[in-house]
């Protein structure tokens, strides 16, 4: 079964890759593109696939308990699995065409490899947090609402939140507020690495200390990628603790 | 008749015969270039050899020819000026020039033209100056070829790469300026024209315009200035397929204008600036062909600009087309191409059947709160421009494209 979907995602990657290249026809559009895709599919598809798995392999991960095995073994093994499988078809279904297209020659190789390594991250995230929405919800039905708010709630919703109090509290100074609001969800994080990337000119047009050193130095990149980091360790730890005690 | 033509030969070659050179060089009889100008007649050339010069307060006040042979250097010691040139038909060609004093009451410059007419300076190399060229209520010269490369920090204890002091027809050609406070300053300058130079990394801007009326600018490049291009309560200005690029910082433009009229603007190109043009208080300026790609905001419009057009550019990929911070609006935009547009073709005559919005919601609310510019192309971003898309609320309704075409413009 993982590796039916794994297939299909991965065709469907190859297929966006093909026709985004061979009818764009210009490398820089089609990176603007793909950040849309990445930022907004790839968490969608994470957290669908993750809870999906999570609850169609739920007798036979009973069976693998009764057998002498670790449960954090089971679990990270579950994980990574489905995790890997999606990064893997992403990397290779986006890579691909592109890589035939003539990447190598060309200068967008940089804001590609991030758009894939942010990607990837996002993949691990919301499959991780789909894992724990899973672990936490024995019915399905509910399991499958929350997981779909969870991603609703990070890629719109809390952008709309987020607008909504920086336009409230406008006249005070909000730089750091902002910044703190961006790491606090994945997807704006992965939108920010990818910005500074693509449109460093106009983040630099705001007039702000904070800002400028965040995102005029390469401090923005670091801090940006440690969150992601952290990002990924603290679902997996959940994952890791819940799974000890359940009750299956 | 022929008499005439036999006496004005003879004047002629009187005055041929009487022009002489005079070497200037370390071991000569005349070793410096105060003493030969002191020796010199009208016309005569000076021939500098190579080697260093310490002087500074030369004051050219005969016509005559300079020549520096394999650039001797002319040390001015951070003492003060180095050459002022007052009288007319003055050629300087081929010196380096440095150590310029840096004074807070007076100008100091490597070289001032002072109230002459018809000078030429070309092929300097200028290096640790104040001001580099100055010319001052002089007209009819050419400033061609030199190289001027400062250390300009801060603007308040720097100086300008060429200033023009109301001086009329000059031409500056083929120039490359870097690091000093403004690259080219123009002030109360008119007829002059600006070709082929380069002007970059300059702490202010590369190309200053100041109450300088019917002058061109064209084929300059202008690179990673404070901000490329002002040009300030100036009219008649021409600016022709110049590069502005890289210009990035929180007030940095490729292009300023600020109380112009009746200016042209036409087959620029503006890549990678924070702001590609930052509007105000302008009117009736024609831009056209221009390309304007990858900047944060290709055209910034301040208010109080009228009669404005747009035709036939080329907007790629930049993170905002136009920022509006009003409703009125009172400029055209026509035939241009747009990158971000999405609509269709029907009737397949490369124009597109929807009008174009250049100017979306986001950019009113980054006006409003700049911080907000860190959920640029957020899903929810998208979602609200397009709802302003279809009914503009807060946006110019008025201002639209309704000719975008529907392939990049190639001239």
């Amino acid at each position: 079964m993982r590796s039916r979907w794994s297939y299909v995602y991965f065709a469907f990657y190859l297929l966006l890759g093909i026709v985004l290249l061979f009818l764009n026809n210009d490398l820089s559009k089609a990176v603007i593109t793909l950040m849309n895709v990445i930022i907004v599919l790839v968490p969608l598809i994470g957290t669908i696939f993750g809870v999906m798995y999570y609850y169609n392999s739920k007798e036979f991960t009973e069976l693998l308990l009764a057998q002498p095995l670790k449960r954090s073994s089971i679990f990270l093994g579950q994980y990574l699995g489905v995790a890997l499988s999606l990064s893997m078809s992403l990397i290779l279904g986006l890579g691909l065409p592109f890589v035939f297209y003539g990447l190598f020659e060309s200068s967008a190789i940089w804001d590609f490899s991030l758009l894939l390594i942010t990607g990837t991250f996002l993949t691990l995230i919301f499959t991780a947090l789909a894992f724990n929405i899973a672990l936490s919800n024995e019915n399905k039905i509910k399991g499958f609402g929350y997981a779909i708010l969870l991603w609703l709630f990070l890629a719109v919703i809390y952008d709309g939140l987020f607008l909504m109090t920086l336009i409230m509290f406008e006249d005070y100074p909000l730089d750091k507020v902002s910044l703190i609001g961006t790491m606090l969800n994945p997807i704006d994080l992965s939108r920010t690495l990818i910005l500074l990337k693509l449109d460093i000119s106009a983040l630099l047009g705001y007039t702000g200390a904070v800002f400028k050193q965040f995102f005029g130095t390469s401090f923005g990149l670091i801090i940006s990628f440690i969150m992601l980091t952290v990002w990924v360790v603290l679902p997996v730890l959940r994952i890791i603790f819940k799974s000890k005690k359940k009750d299956f | 008749m022929k008499t005439f033509f036999i006496v004005m030969s003879v004047i002629f070659m009187t005055k041929l015969s009487i022009a002489q050179n005079i070497t200037v060089c370390k071991t000569c009889p005349i070793s410096t270039l105060k003493k030969a100008i002191a020796h010199a007649k009208d016309f005569d050339t000076i021939v500098v050899k190579s080697g260093t010069y310490k002087e500074f307060d030369v004051n050219v006040n005969k016509p005559l020819t300079i020549i520096g042979e394999n650039y001797p250097v002319i040390d001015g010691e951070l003492k003060g000026e180095i050459i002022t040139i007052t009288s007319d038909n003055v050629t300087v060609d081929g010196l380096f020039i440095i150590n310029v004093g840096t004074s807070y009451t007076e100008d100091y410059a490597a070289i001032r033209v002072k109230n002459s007419k018809n000078f030429l300076i070309q092929n300097l190399v200028l290096e640790k100056l104040f001001f580099g060229i100055y010319i001052e209520k002089s007209r009819d010269g050419k400033v061609f070829h030199n190289k001027i490369i400062g250390d300009a920090v801060e603007e308040y204890n720097s100086g300008n790469g060429i200033q023009l002091w109301y001086s009329n027809n000059v031409k500056i050609e083929h120039n490359f300026v870097q690091h000093v406070r403004d690259g080219i300053y123009l002030e109360f300058s008119d007829d002059c024209v600006i070709k082929n130079n380069v002007s970059a990394l300059n702490v202010r801007y590369g190309l200053h315009f100041m109450f300088s009326n019917d002058d061109i600018y064209q084929d300059n490049i202008f690179e990673n200035n404070g901000a490329g291009v002002a040009v300030m309560f100036s009219k008649h200005i021409e600016m022709y397929n110049n590069i502005f690029k890289e210009n990035w910082g929180t007030a940095s433009y490729g292009l300023l204008l600020k109380e112009i009229n009746d200016a042209e603007i036409e087959g620029n190109t503006f890549e990678n600036n924070t702001i590609g043009i930052n509007i105000e208080g302008s009117n009736r300026i024609n831009y056209k062909q221009n390309t304007f790609s990858n900047n944060g905001w290709a055209i910034k419009v301040k208010g109080a600009c009228y009669t404005n057009k747009f035709t036939q550019n080329n907007f790629l990929y930049n993170s905002f087309d136009i920022a509006y911070n009003s409703k009125v609006n009172d400029n055209e935009f026509d035939k241009n191409y747009w990158s971000n547009y999405t609509g269709y073709d029907l009737n397949k005559d490369g124009i597109g059947d929807v009008p174009y919005r250049p100017v979306k919601l986001f950019s009113y609310i980054v006006n409003r709160t700049p911080e907000t510019i860190i959920l640029l192309r957020s899903m929810f971003i998208d979602i609200i421009d397009f709802s302003e898309k279809v009914s503009p609320v807060f946006t110019p309704d008025d201002l639209m494209d309704n000719n975008p075409q529907m392939k990049k413009i190639t001239w």
